[in-house]
């Protein structure tokens, strides 16, 4: 089957610095998978690359088939891609609400639907609902990750890009968006999944790829992995 | 100095300083029509404007010229700014949305570029002499022992009314929304799918509206002509650094403030001199309030 998005050796560039050389990847339809690697290898950049906001210079990005390597990026999202950024990037003077409506206020979107949506994060999040006027600066960290990936299921995405979500989270909130990555993934959304921390990776990750230096180089099935075996410690082992 | 305060306002009857207070209000509302499209052109899309006074002195050309046509002020001002809102439109496409993410410097360069280009042909077109719109009412009504125009105050609700309006449109639906998510993070925003270039151009329409709509209402004022922009501009760019840039409320706090400030010193000197206490107000904010006197110290 033909795979949702697929990377197809892309290189890129920040300046003159060659950040990726050549990677490639796939992920299928409602399939979550993983991208680990030490800081700075460029899994962030792919992620990037992915969502149309660093552009490669070579190489092609494909969804559900089509080229899609020269839209621009809120056409990507209209296709059903959504980004979950590393710093969750909530717009910190839009309350709660302004936030979701940023992903919920589309075209085609019925009144009902909106509902059904907001009503499902809500559920998912309920302190959500609660501070649902206040300005997403506001909130604590863990509660501005799960208004990104909130506002990010606005988009009733077909994939997510989730840049480290954990990142600087209590374990609490870590468990919690264990659960959130679960519950997208029974929704029959694809995740790509960048992470630090390898055995949540490992554990809510079908497939995983292992990125060093720009490239991939090591791909394997995630229930095929532990945490101590020798790939790991290569790549990732301090 | 050797004067004595009380002396100095002894000199000046209260009847005076109120109708100055009126008259800076007034003013100042105006002001804040200007600097409002200006400052929101800024703190949307980070773009110094440096045509807004030549948009708001075509605005005002369109005006005598739909004025003339059909002899209805209120029609002339809502064609005058849709006319101008349009053209804004086409030349954020052209010319400001090629340079989106380039050095600002280049967008300073191209407004300016743009200023010249539309004030040389505004004169090839109307030629150097000041034509006139007439108001749409001429009574007065008496403030003291002052015949003061209806028509000032006017100008001064209306200016309040489009500002209030386009706080709403800011504040509630979807658009507002847009406009704001693209404010405060671009990237994201179009990761949402908001279409971030679309956005720009309605901001830059709305606030060459704007200034067109300014421009018809002080067309009877000041006369219309080819450079009757760079007075309004200057002042409205002195308010917009005094209020904040790209601060909407501390622009309209810096209008009423300048407009006070000018007309309670025309009280001692002439009108042409007052103006150098803007320029002073202005000088003092950049040496020790660069962000502004009407915004919050930044943490």
């Amino acid at each position: 089957m033909e795979p949702l998005v697929k990377v197809e050796d892309i290189h890129t560039y920040y300046g003159k610095s060659h950040i990726l050389h050549g990677v490639s990847l796939e992920v299928g339809r409602g399939e979550v998978v993983g991208l680990l690697g030490r800081n700075g290898v460029g899994k962030s950049t792919t992620l990037k690359a992915i969502m149309g906001i660093v552009r490669p210079s070579q190489g092609d990005v494909l969804f559900e088939g089509r080229p899609i390597t020269h839209l621009p990026t809120h056409r990507l999202a209209r296709l059903g891609i959504a980004y979950v950024p590393e710093d969750r990037r909530v717009f910190r003077l839009l309350t709660v609400m302004e936030n979701l409506r940023t992903g919920l206020d589309r075209h085609g979107v019925t009144d009902a639907r909106k509902k059904q949506l907001l009503e499902k994060v809500y559920n998912y999040f309920p302190v959500l609902a609660e501070r649902c006027n206040q300005a997403g600066g506001t909130l604590s960290g863990g509660e501005q990750q799960m208004l990104a990936i909130a506002r990010a299921m606005m988009l009733e995405p077909k994939i997510v890009l989730l840049d480290e979500p954990t990142e600087g989270l209590m374990p609490r909130m870590v468990s919690q968006i264990r659960q959130i990555i679960d519950v997208l993934h029974r929704e029959g959304a694809a995740i790509l999944l960048v992470e630090q921390n390898v055995p949540l990776t490992l554990e809510a990750s079908q497939r995983i790829y292992i990125m060093e230096k720009g490239v991939v180089r090591h791909h394997a099935v995630a229930s095929e992995l532990r945490v101590s075996d020798a790939v790991i410690h290569q790549y990732l082992g301090v | 100095m050797g004067i004595p305060l009380d002396e100095l306002l002894q000199a000046i009857p209260l009847e005076q300083l109120l109708i100055q207070t009126v008259n800076g209000i007034v003013t100042g509302m105006i002001l804040a029509l200007v600097a409002s499209g200006l400052t929101l052109i800024f703190g949307i899309m980070d773009v110094v404007n440096f045509a807004h006074g030549e948009l708001f002195m075509l605005g005002a050309y369109v005006g005598v010229i739909t004025l003339a046509a059909t002899g209805n002020f209120w029609v002339a001002l809502i064609v005058a700014t849709l006319t101008i809102a349009l053209l804004g439109a086409a030349i954020h496409v052209t010319t400001l949305r090629p340079l989106l993410g380039r050095d600002p410097l280049t967008t300073i360069l191209a407004t300016f570029g743009i200023s010249l280009v539309l004030q040389n042909y505004a004169l090839w077109q109307f030629g150097p002499v000041a034509r006139k719109i007439q108001e749409p009412f001429t009574g007065h009504f008496t403030l003291f022992y002052l015949d003061y125009p209806w028509y000032r105050l006017v100008i001064a609700l209306l200016s309040a009314a489009i500002i209030g309006a386009l706080w709403l449109f800011l504040k509630f639906g979807t658009y507002g929304i847009w406009i704001r998510a693209t404010t405060q993070d671009r990237v994201m925003a179009q990761a949402m799918g908001i279409p971030v270039p679309s956005v720009l151009t309605v901001v830059f329409a709305i606030g060459a509206g704007m200034a067109a709509a300014s421009g018809v209402l002080f067309g009877p004022l000041v006369g219309v002509n080819h450079a009757m922009g760079l007075d309004w501009v200057l002042k409205a760019f002195i308010v917009v650094v005094v209020g904040g840039m790209g601060n909407l409320g501390g622009s309209i706090a810096a209008s009423i403030f300048i407009g006070l400030l000018e007309s309670y010193a025309s009280l001692w000197v002439s009108p042409a001199q007052a103006v150098i206490f803007s320029f002073v107000v202005l000088i003092l904010t950049l040496l020790f309030r660069p962000t502004g006197l009407f915004v919050p110290t930044p943490k």
